[in-house]
């Protein structure tokens, strides 16, 4: 036990959960938006993989790292956008539509990068972000090198969970996006545009979704590959749940998943010899299934998810 | 103005109409892709076609490569119905492969081990897609997210056997033994791959379509689907439909994986289904979830898959636009089936 | 909805803001409200001005629904009847808080060619009422027979058997499966049952006929069976789901708020049903807000307050004022 807990206290298994939870963060908080404001949005998969692709090939091509994040932010903003045309402006079933914006996306990455790169033995990298000590802080012992020794975009990551918790309850916009999830005809007669305001939560979710794309292919892996994403979306939406479509219990849940995932990480490498390694990335997505059963009993999701809004209908 | 206005009742003819409507939308949206490549689109398409449809051998092939998703369809044809969103049919199928693949190994005379390895692939994908139905009805857990999560699962476990236990000692690939060769489906058509999985699939569109149409549990899932409330309030035991259909539709997608490892791979190797599970929801779609519509769906989704690799080989256009056009396809019916509950209707403005 | 004062107090506050200058717009249907309280009043039929009343004071309901309606409504009469034994009964009867208001021991009897109507403040405990009669939810305590049999195990289908016949408050979203054709929600209760199928095997051509014979019988307005359940208007989804309950003899009927949304012909149509079965020795329990529906239809009429059966009245006792004031939870056991 007490090996365990050694193991946990080290700096590089900090540093590690954090950087396994800042694409989930994302993620989770770009679907937490779309779904608060009333719209599941099964496409995240697909739009993190595009995004990681558009983000990993402006970077490549223009050698611009930041450029690259631009573009894959552009990317899941312009994927949110097909998603919400489809789901709010026509009101079509938001499960069967999130389903096809991913295989869309999925299909539209794989196609596009091979175009672009061809077929090549060793898949083409980039010299991704690198890591930005922060004056001070990172001088803290454990927390500094683990915390404040990161990449930019892991800084980033932080700072947007306070800010949409402040974005979602303490702005107008934020009042409006609970309200069209709620109860989108009060909201409708109170004068607020729900059609205009999931449009806006859902394109926000998916420029959230298009920086967790940013991340994997430009910080994390530095290269695209087809398993870059590998049902990391699909956890995120289970994060949502978990987390309450609460912006910190969100981010909380990546954080608890990233841990878990840090975990099987370390245990694979400490060569367990006699377990086989898939059992540990099974890991994961058990937990993740074992904690929705646990937490979905009192889960209260929005009233309005799932449910199109037409206004001359009742 | 253009107004959407409620339906009261579909034409017939809509149900062929729509999907070649949402495929036309598809292909030519998908043509600029082939532009972009830098192919001629007439002849990109014209390479798919005769390369999946054009002769006789070219039609055998795209059966058995629809084969896999006339069963993932009917899977999912059959849950969506009830709203039970399985989007498990890949793991459901890949848990079928895997059980047909232990039983086939086993010998035993030919015909008793297929009809054993049909069970034992139903039966294991019925028990996977138990779960997320159980999770729903117990633990009100979102099944979309925890039957995604557990293809994952189902994938990891599938390679673990494959490169642990059964693992080929001589090569050292992660590819499972093979079946007893008396227990491969037999071939139909000399010269061909058209297995006895073929025959299985075009049987079981109609007998799906029975118990959809003709049956009380048919009858059962489909208010359950259309409004639970009601179903409740009628006396149906909604949970024990959901159940019900659980079982069916995993049943369905284990026999794709009978399908593939009997018919045409006679082992399991991690690539044995490259995707067709999800393919599945795409065909159950097209087909507006009627399980006769889907043999249909499956053969055009087929020959898009066997014609994009033709067609790739002839102009370098990437085969992963088959991909593209599934999504693409997907998302066009969607749309396209708003025609049957909203006609346009073109109001004056206000004078 | 509101009790007789709150209304009162309502329109008191109304017409002050009317003489303080306010232009107030008041759409209703229930025409002693619009002649207690409007200056003017505008009766619109099928979309379009049926007619216009000046002083709405000093003409008669049965003039303005004449307009709303285009023809002479005559209010159906309840002529006596000789109740027999009781068809259902309810004994002690509490549950726990699972939807609005519980209910706290709540004893009634309704007898055969008998309507027992239930008044009260919607929320007071109404909805789980009709849950439990209807067999939705099981109450904590207490006890239910339905034509003298104890209901041991409280399922719709189970209530059902053994002769209860029930139409829910809401019709759209617990009554009838809207996307599918009607003739799928007609036979819904009774699919397992031999009249629609046998060994798992559904009758098409029975479920047709029944759907065909009740939708002539009840004059449903609609293009036939397979029409989509929801294309149908209120008063024909209210008929049909009578139909549906009544095809098969029920020996007590429960129904909520039978007429709310409907226009005047059709709840009629209703009315006259209800008194029809009610002649054919059916007890019938109607749940409802609109207290002179509830003293035309009921021989006896139970107030609701807070989960609670306050008191009950024979009809020929009641007037809304002292229904009224029971409903505020003002008097006790009558």
């Amino acid at each position: 036990m007490s090996a365990v807990l050694e193991q946990i206290f080290q700096v590089g298994f900090l540093a590690a959960i954090i950087r396994i939870a800042t694409p989930l963060a994302f993620a989770t908080l770009g679907e937490m938006f779309s779904e608060r404001a009333g719209v599941l949005n099964l496409g995240i998969e697909g739009i993190m993989l595009l995004s990681a692709m558009t983000g990993f090939t402006a970077a490549s091509l223009s050698g611009s790292l930041w450029l690259g994040v631009l573009a894959a932010v552009l990317t899941g903003a312009l994927m949110g956008a097909v998603h919400a045309l489809f789901t709010v402006a026509l009101g079509l079933s938001q499960h069967v539509c999130g389903i096809g914006v991913t295989l869309f996306s999925s299909g539209l990455a794989y196609f596009l990068y091979r175009l672009i790169f061809g077929q090549q033995s060793v898949p083409p990298n980039i010299k991704g972000f690198e890591t930005l000590p922060i004056p001070i802080l990172s001088g803290i012992p454990v927390l500094g090198p683990a915390v404040f020794n990161q990449f930019s975009l892991v800084y980033m990551a932080m700072l947007s969970i306070p800010l949409a918790a402040f974005v979602l309850y303490r702005t107008p916009w934020g009042l409006s996006v609970r309200m069209v999830g709620e109860n989108p005809r009060a909201a409708d007669s109170a004068g607020v545009s729900v059609i205009a305001t999931r449009f806006q939560a859902v394109i926000l979710g998916g420029a959230l979704m298009g920086l967790a794309g940013a991340f994997l292919s430009m910080a994390q892996f530095n290269a695209f590959t087809f398993g870059v994403v590998s049902g990391r979306g699909w956890v995120a939406i289970a994060l949502v749940v978990f987390g309450r479509w609460d912006p910190w219990r969100s981010a909380g849940a990546a954080l608890l998943f990233a841990f878990v995932d840090a975990l099987q990480l370390r245990m694979q490498a400490s060569g367990l010899g006699h377990i086989p390694y898939e059992a540990f990335l099974m890991l994961p997505f058990i937990f993740t299934i074992v904690a929705m059963a646990v937490m979905s009993r009192n889960a209260v999701a929005p009233s309005a998810l799932l449910k199109p809004f037409r206004r001359e209908e009742r | 103005m253009f107004r959407l206005e409620a339906r009261t009742s579909t034409p017939a003819w809509f149900n062929l109409a729509l999907p070649l409507l949402a495929i036309g939308a598809t292909l030519i949206l998908c043509s600029g892709l082939i532009a972009l490549a830098g192919a001629g689109v007439v002849e990109a398409y014209g390479v798919m076609f005769s390369a999946s449809l054009g002769d006789s051998y070219a039609v055998t092939e795209t059966l058995v490569r629809a084969t896999p998703m006339i069963f993932t369809g009917l899977a999912v044809a059959v849950a969506f119905r009830a709203k039970f969103w399985n989007i498990g049919a890949e793991g459901q199928l890949l848990a079928g492969a895997v059980a047909s693949c232990a039983v086939g190994a086993i010998p035993m005379p030919g015909p008793l081990a297929m009809l054993l390895m049909a069970l034992a692939g139903a039966a294991a994908g019925a028990a996977v897609a138990l779960i997320p139905a159980t999770l729903r009805v117990k633990f009100r857990v979102d099944d979309v997210v925890s039957s995604l999560l557990l293809n994952s699962v189902i994938f990891y476990a599938l390679m673990a056997l494959i490169e642990g236990p059964w693992k080929d000692s001589f090569s050292g690939y992660p590819i499972s033994p093979p079946i007893e060769d008396t227990a491969n489906f037999p071939v139909l058509l000399e010269g061909t791959r058209l297995h006895l999985g073929v025959v299985a699939a075009l049987v079981a569109a109609p007998l799906i379509w029975f118990v959809v149409a003709r049956t009380t549990l048919g009858f059962r899932i489909r208010v359950t689907g259309e409004n639970p409330e009601a179903a409740r309030y009628g006396g149906i035991n909604v949970e024990r439909v959901l159940i019900s259909t659980a079982l069916l539709s995993g049943a369905l997608a284990g026999l794709a994986g009978v399908g593939e490892v009997g018919g045409v791979h006679f082992q399991v190797m991690s690539d044995i289904s490259p995707g067709y599970g999800y393919s599945g929801i795409v065909v159950a779609m097209l087909a507006r979830l009627n399980p006769l519509g889907v043999v249909p769906a499956a053969i055009f989704l087929a020959a898009v898959m066997t014609g994009a690799e033709a067609m790739s080989r002839a102009t370098g256009v990437p085969a992963f636009l088959s991909e593209v056009i599934q999504g693409t396809a997907l998302l066009a019916m969607l749309v396209a089936l708003l025609f049957t509950a909203y006609r346009i209707r073109r109001v004056g403005t206000a004078k | 909805m509101l009790a007789p004062t709150e209304v009162d107090g309502l329109f008191s506050a109304l017409r002050s803001m009317a003489a303080q200058g306010l232009g107030i717009i008041f759409i209703s249907h229930k025409l002693n409200e619009v002649r207690a309280l409007t200056h003017r009043c505008v009766v619109l039929r099928h979309g379009r001005v049926a007619g216009r009343v000046d002083a709405p004071a000093s003409t008669t309901s049965s003039e303005m629904a004449r307009l709303m309606c285009g023809h002479e409504i005559v209010p159906p009469a309840r002529g006596p009847s000789t109740p027999g034994a009781a068809v259902l009964t309810l004994e002690g009867i509490s549950t726990s808080q699972h939807s609005g208001m519980a209910l706290r021991d709540v004893s009634l009897s309704v007898r055969g060619g008998e309507i027992l109507g239930i008044a009260g403040v919607s929320g007071n405990g109404q909805r789980a009422l009709a849950e439990v009669i209807s067999g939705v939810h099981a109450p904590d305590a207490g006890k239910m027979t339905i034509a003298g049999k104890t209901v041991s195990r409280f399922s719709p289908r189970d209530v059902q058997a053994l002769g209860l016949g029930r139409i829910p408050e809401d019709r759209m979203t617990t009554g009838l499966v809207t996307n599918l054709p009607l003739a799928d929600s007609m036979v819904l209760p009774r699919i397992g049952t031999e009249a629609f199928s046998r060994n798992g095997l559904l009758k098409p051509d029975a479920i047709r006929a029944f759907a065909e014979a009740q939708i002539k019988a009840y004059d449903i307005r609609c293009p036939g069976p397979m029409t989509r359940a929801g294309a149908l208007s209120g008063g024909n989804l209210q008929k049909a789901l009578l139909a549906r309950e009544l095809a098969f003899d029920p020996k007590v009927l429960i129904v909520s708020q039978p007429t709310r949304g409907l226009d005047i012909g059709a709840a009629r149509f209703i009315h006259e049903k209800f008194l029809d079965m009610r002649a054919k020795g059916c007890g019938i329990i109607v749940i409802g807000e609109d207290l002179e529906e509830l003293l035309m239809l009921s021989d006896r009429i139970a107030v609701m307050y807070e989960g609670r059966i306050v008191g009950t009245l024979d009809s020929a006792d009641a007037s809304v004022a002292r229904l009224g004031l029971m409903m505020t939870g003002a008097e006790g056991k009558a």
